[in-house]
């Protein structure tokens, strides 16, 4: 069965500990900056909004990418990305509408989500439930799916 | 039904592979006149500098790919098109019959009308043969000289620096690449990279290329100065490789002319890439984008409707490019100049060299430049390509451009305390 990540920003607090864990799953280091995942921070609100790759089916990345460097994981859905094969055109990250594949100028190559290979450390690590991984036939996945449709128009 | 693409760069490859998921049964052909495995030129910079190696620059990577596509690869040029016949001539002596034609033979870099531009050792940088010859010149120490610093211009600028070369730059517009930037981040990323040991030279122009004595070439500068070469690259702009058309009636103005499904003039012949000239997202007109992005869009759609797939109509591209200068990552979407009339923001922070610039049209984002911005760039390219409405958004741009992600969620999605109830 197919997993998604689900977003619930009403139940985000701001606490960050996603983007510690992602940056700690993925690079090693506590470092937010190097996180996948992102909380925005509506301050004069006082609201936040987690915020990562969908795994979107239109993938403009992948088809952005000049040198197959981004492929479709079988196991989870997710958009992967290639490190050995990235060459750090940066090409997807400006193809990207949702502006989620990110150039990272220490390795020289792009970094995006991609579940974690299947279980996703920010999912692990919030406290509130904000960020879930479930069934991609849950409910949220609609609301996703309604937001992506809502974007770029598929041709 | 018999397809035929001529040209194996990203958008004819992308029409192939396309075409062969649209239909299984249909014969899909692919004519390219390069020796070489369908590569892309975007990823020859890299191989200059040894960061990957020949097959690193291929399109795609499985050996059998093509094969196993049952896409044919045949080495050739076509040197003319017979409409009424529907043929091709192959420059090997051959004929090729087709049903649907795409069109997709890219450009290629024109020399400058300059004396001495005919002199062995000056090369574009364009092939994979090209990328072998400069990188086996560009030793360190080597005195190069670049002519043009446009995009392509600037990419291979970074490949020539970081082989250790001691690089000279002749620009005759007045700042770095003038069609993706504007005054400001065009001198800003000339100030970076004479920070970095580059000579630049813009508002200069090379007027002649003579042999030298001590170094191969004596190069002569509109200002009156005089330099010395040991290799001469030229990136002063790119034509689309329409000649082979030449009496076919296809209607061909800066490339070929495309309607919104990618048709010529003559319903069964498409065009894609760099080659055709289809809709700008941003202007609603016609012009080349001789960009990766459009590239695969259009060979994606001219593929649909080639496969009978009419309903898929090109919404035009968003002309955008990414471009790292010695570490200076800058990039510039749609209407980056601005729209008559509309407001802009802008940032500029010259020591740190960050830079960024929102152009709006009512309260719809139409285009940017930023310099220093490696994260989330692309939502610039979602705002612009969905219209999104920002309403207040956009006071809150005009007072902080850098906020576009939080504009962005604001406006497209439920992130408010009850926002449970809109799911």
């Amino acid at each position: 069965m197919l997993k998604a990540l689900q977003l619930e920003p009403e139940k985000c607090t701001g606490c960050l500990q996603c983007e510690m864990a992602c940056s700690y799953e993925n690079e090693g280091v506590f470092n937010p900056s190097k996180s996948r995942i992102k909380v925005f921070n509506f301050h004069d609100e006082g609201r936040f909004a987690p915020y990562t790759c969908s795994q979107c089916s239109e993938a403009w990345c992948l088809h952005a990418c000049p040198v197959e460097a981004i492929v479709i994981n079988p196991m989870t859905g997710a958009k992967d990305v290639l490190e050995d094969v990235c060459v750090g055109c940066k090409v997807c990250t400006i193809a990207c509408p949702f502006g989620t594949v990110n150039y990272n100028a220490d390795s020289g190559k792009v970094i995006k989500c991609d579940l974690c290979g299947g279980d996703p450390a920010c999912a692990t690590a919030c406290p509130t439930g904000a960020i879930t991984y479930v069934d991609a036939e849950h409910t949220g996945l609609a609301r996703m799916k309604a937001h992506a449709s809502q974007t770029i128009p598929k041709n | 039904m018999k397809h035929v693409v001529i040209g194996a760069g990203p958008s004819g490859v992308v029409a192939a592979e396309t075409l062969r998921k649209l239909d299984a049964s249909a014969s899909v052909t692919i004519v390219g006149d390069e020796p070489e495995a369908p590569y892309s030129r975007m990823a020859l910079p890299y191989f200059l500098v040894k960061q990957i190696p020949e097959e690193g620059t291929h399109l795609r990577k499985g050996a059998n790919h093509f094969a196993q596509q049952r896409i044919d690869i045949v080495q050739d040029r076509v040197t003319a098109v017979d409409r009424a016949a529907k043929s091709l001539t192959l420059a090997s002596g051959g004929k090729m019959a087709y049903d649907k034609l795409l069109i997709a033979t890219g450009s290629r870099p024109v020399a400058p009308p300059i004396p001495g531009m005919d002199l062995p050792g000056i090369f574009s940088c364009w092939t994979l043969a090209d990328g072998r010859a400069i990188a086996q010149r560009a030793k360190p120490g080597a005195k190069v000289l670049l002519m043009g610093a446009g995009f392509i211009g600037c990419i291979i600028l970074e490949a020539l620096a970081q082989s250790g070369a001691d690089l000279t730059v002749v620009e005759m517009e007045d700042r770095m690449v003038p069609r993706m930037m504007n005054d400001t981040a065009g001198n800003m990323i000339k100030a970076w990279c004479q920070s970095h040991g580059v000579h630049v030279h813009t508002s200069t122009r090379v007027t002649g290329i003579a042999k030298g004595s001590a170094h191969p070439f004596k190069v002569d500068l509109s200002t009156g100065q005089q330099l010395d070469a040991d290799l001469i690259v030229s990136a002063t702009g790119v034509r689309p490789n329409v000649e082979f058309l030449d009496g076919a009636g296809l209607e061909v103005q800066q490339g070929i002319f495309i309607n919104r499904h990618m048709q010529t003039n003559d319903p069964d012949i498409y065009a894609a890439g760099d080659v055709a000239q289809g809709r700008d997202f941003s202007t609603g007109e016609s012009s080349v984008q001789a960009i990766q992005p459009t590239a695969t869009e259009h060979g994606q759609l001219a593929a649909r409707n080639m496969a009978g797939h009419t309903g898929a109509v090109h919404r035009g591209s968003v002309n955008m490019n990414v471009l790292d200068t010695l570490g200076l990552i800058s990039s510039s979407f749609g209407l980056w100049m601005g729209k008559p009339g509309g407001d802009s923001a802008e940032l500029v922070n010259r020591e740190r060299y960050r830079y960024l610039n929102l152009q709006f049209d009512g309260d719809t984002l139409v285009g940017a430049t930023s310099l220093g911005m490696t994260q989330h760039v692309g939502v610039i390219r979602g705002l612009i390509q969905t219209r999104t409405r920002l309403g207040k958004w956009k006071d809150k741009l005009l007072e902080d451009p850098t906020r576009l992600m939080e504009a962005y969620l604001a406006s497209t999605q439920a992130v408010g305390f009850n926002a449970a109830l809109l799911k």
